[in-house]
């Protein structure tokens, strides 16, 4: 059943705010659209040496899904950076379309809250977005970090 | 003669068959759904005619050439068309409009310009942007009122000495709002350019006719008129697609060829490249020949209707949370009607309202630039076909109730 999908915990996360709202001279910035739904991402990061994430904030909008995914970006991605980031999303997509199972780290346990969308082929990509987003604007961050949609 | 819509319903298997919650089809703008007739005519043409058309002088090769051009007729006949042969076959109306950018495209100079507008679908929005970025003509865009319905007032200063094409939709698949022709027509004739007309959403519920309209160039598909996928029309005058370039080139469109050069075969011919869909053309008069079985007079009044039961009921969920698009009461709209509540993003809404068996769209419609302009990522959008009932608008409602109560 679709109602599945609307748990409290996925609306309780959506409503999160975490990580909302713009940063102040961000090293990197992104906008990513989906094209399927004009829903669209803005991602700003501040980066340490390494080149992981020290700071992220968010601009969604979006669905639910979307909202409950970028806000769970807000309160784990700190600390990560593009390869960690690049495998998670690739586990997420995989997972999304049953191909294998959930990732089960601990960070990342709140992504169960995403299972029911599985059986939704057309919502995979309101989670995906952030996640997809977060990857690239590292990606561009790491090509020299100019700032860029 | 009167229409009832359960008997009408009556003719689409999957609307027959037991869904579980009971379905409430209201994503008709999308695809309608198919009409039993059709799926009859196109078994009956696969087992007993299927073969190529146009080439063959077998009998299985005449009688499809025989059912593919009676198909022909009765899309003319539909439209009103002076002529068979101003009836070309497309794989749709994306496909349609491409090929008026292609081939009336290949007739305009730097400089000259095409006038679309804001509320156009993003079929009648890009082929004109790659024909520019082509040739470099100009685009002239018309902009749309507060209530969606284009502002015509702005004409003058839009149409203008270079405009050589007005190409607008006839009916906005996301306001709902239908366009007035007339002015249109007047504004390009005085200027000496041609009008198309974006019917996708006008041939599943009104009569069309193409002379009484002026205008040049018309299209629509086969899937939201109960009809098949993958076909589509084009109509267009006879004397302007005699004088028209190809757009795919290909078997079947060729009068000679040699290595050194092509002559091309006459229209309709001349735009259909390729082995045409020619069960889908059977399939897609079927629809029209089923269609036009009922009084569309009355089936207008029962959409008119069932929109208005549709606008009012979103109205008493409380004007504030649920702001329907589209224009008021003294307007012409047709039968679908797009919604946004703050707060609440039409994907969820959507996808709420199917736990209750009610299909309608969530998104933004193909329509983009009119999404930008009104500042909304998407909406919701509830559209109806004859088929539909009160007892599927009222669902509607009461699972958009429910579906809110979660999300707000
Ligand atoms: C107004 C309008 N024009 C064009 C199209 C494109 O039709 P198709 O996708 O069948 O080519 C649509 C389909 O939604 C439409 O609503």
């Amino acid at each position: 059943m679709s109602t599945d999908l609307y748990q409290e915990g996925l609306l309780a996360l959506a409503g999160a705010a975490e990580g909302e709202g713009r940063l102040d001279d961000p090293d990197v910035t992104l906008t990513l659209d989906n094209p399927l739904c004009g829903d669209r991402v803005t991602l700003d990061l501040h980066c340490d040496q390494a080149g992981r994430i020290a700071a992220l904030g968010h601009h969604v909008r979006g669905c639910v899904l979307c909202r409950a995914a970028a806000n769970l970006l807000g309160q784990q991605a700190i600390g990560q950076d593009a390869a960690s980031l690049d495998t998670l999303q690739r586990a997420i997509k995989g997972a999304l379309r049953g191909r294998h199972a959930w990732p089960t780290d601990e960070r990342w346990q709140d992504l169960t809250l995403f299972e029911p969308a599985a059986a939704h082929k057309s919502r995979h990509e309101c989670v995906l977005l952030p996640f997809e987003a977060v990857v690239e604007a590292l990606r561009q961050h790491g090509e020299g970090g100019a700032t860029g949609t | 003669m009167s229409f009832d819509p359960h008997a009408a319903r009556a003719d689409f298997p999957l609307l027959r068959r037991d869904h579980e919650p009971a379905l409430h089809y209201l994503d008709n703008a999308a695809t309608a759904q198919v009409a039993a007739p059709v799926l009859e005519a196109i078994h009956a043409h696969e087992t007993t005619s299927r073969a190529n058309v146009l080439r063959g002088v077998h009998r299985l090769a005449e009688a499809a050439t025989e059912a593919y051009g009676t198909a022909r007729e009765t899309v003319a006949c539909h439209l009103n068309a002076v002529d068979p042969d101003e009836i070309v076959f497309t794989s749709g109306c994306t496909a349609a409009l491409n090929l008026v950018a292609h081939a009336f495209g290949a007739t305009l100079a730097p400089g000259d310009e095409v006038v679309i507008s804001e509320l156009e679908h993003h079929s009648n929005i890009v082929p004109w942007q790659m024909l520019r970025d082509r040739t470099g003509i100009g685009l002239r865009v018309i902009p749309v009122t507060e209530e969606g319905r284009l502002d015509l007032t702005l004409l003058p200063d839009i149409v203008g000495p270079r405009t050589r094409l007005i190409a607008v939709t006839h009916a906005s698949n996301v306001t709902g709002a239908l366009t007035e022709v007339g002015p249109i027509v007047d504004a390009a004739r005085a200027v000496g350019a041609r009008v198309l007309l974006d019917g996708a959403q006008q041939v599943p519920h009104a009569r069309v006719d193409v002379q009484a309209l002026g205008v040049d160039f018309y299209c629509f598909s086969g899937h939201k008129v109960f009809g098949p996928n993958g076909i589509g029309v084009l109509w267009a005058r006879r004397e302007l697609l005699a004088d028209l370039p190809p757009f795919l080139g290909g078997g079947e469109m060729i009068r000679r060829v040699r290595l050194s050069e092509t002559t091309w075969a006459p229209p309709p011919q001349r735009f259909e490249a390729g082995t045409p869909p020619i069960a889908q053309a059977v399939g897609l008069g079927a629809a029209l020949r089923w269609l036009g079985r009922h009084d569309i007079d009355a089936v207008g009044r029962h959409l008119e209707a069932l929109t208005q039961r549709l606008v009012e009921g979103l109205h008493t969920l409380g004007t504030e949370r649920v702001r329907v698009l589209g224009p008021g009461s003294g307007h012409p709209r047709g039968p679908l009607v797009a919604f946004d509540v703050p707060g609440a993003h039409p994907h969820d809404i959507a996808q709420l309202l199917d736990g209750h068996g009610v299909a309608v769209r969530g998104g933004h419609h193909c329509a983009q630039p009119l999404m930008d302009a009104y500042d909304l990522a998407g909406t919701t959008r509830a559209s109806l076909a004859l088929y539909n009932d009160a007892a599927d608008v009222d669902a509607c409602l009461e699972a958009l109730e429910t579906a809110l109560r979660k999300l707000l």
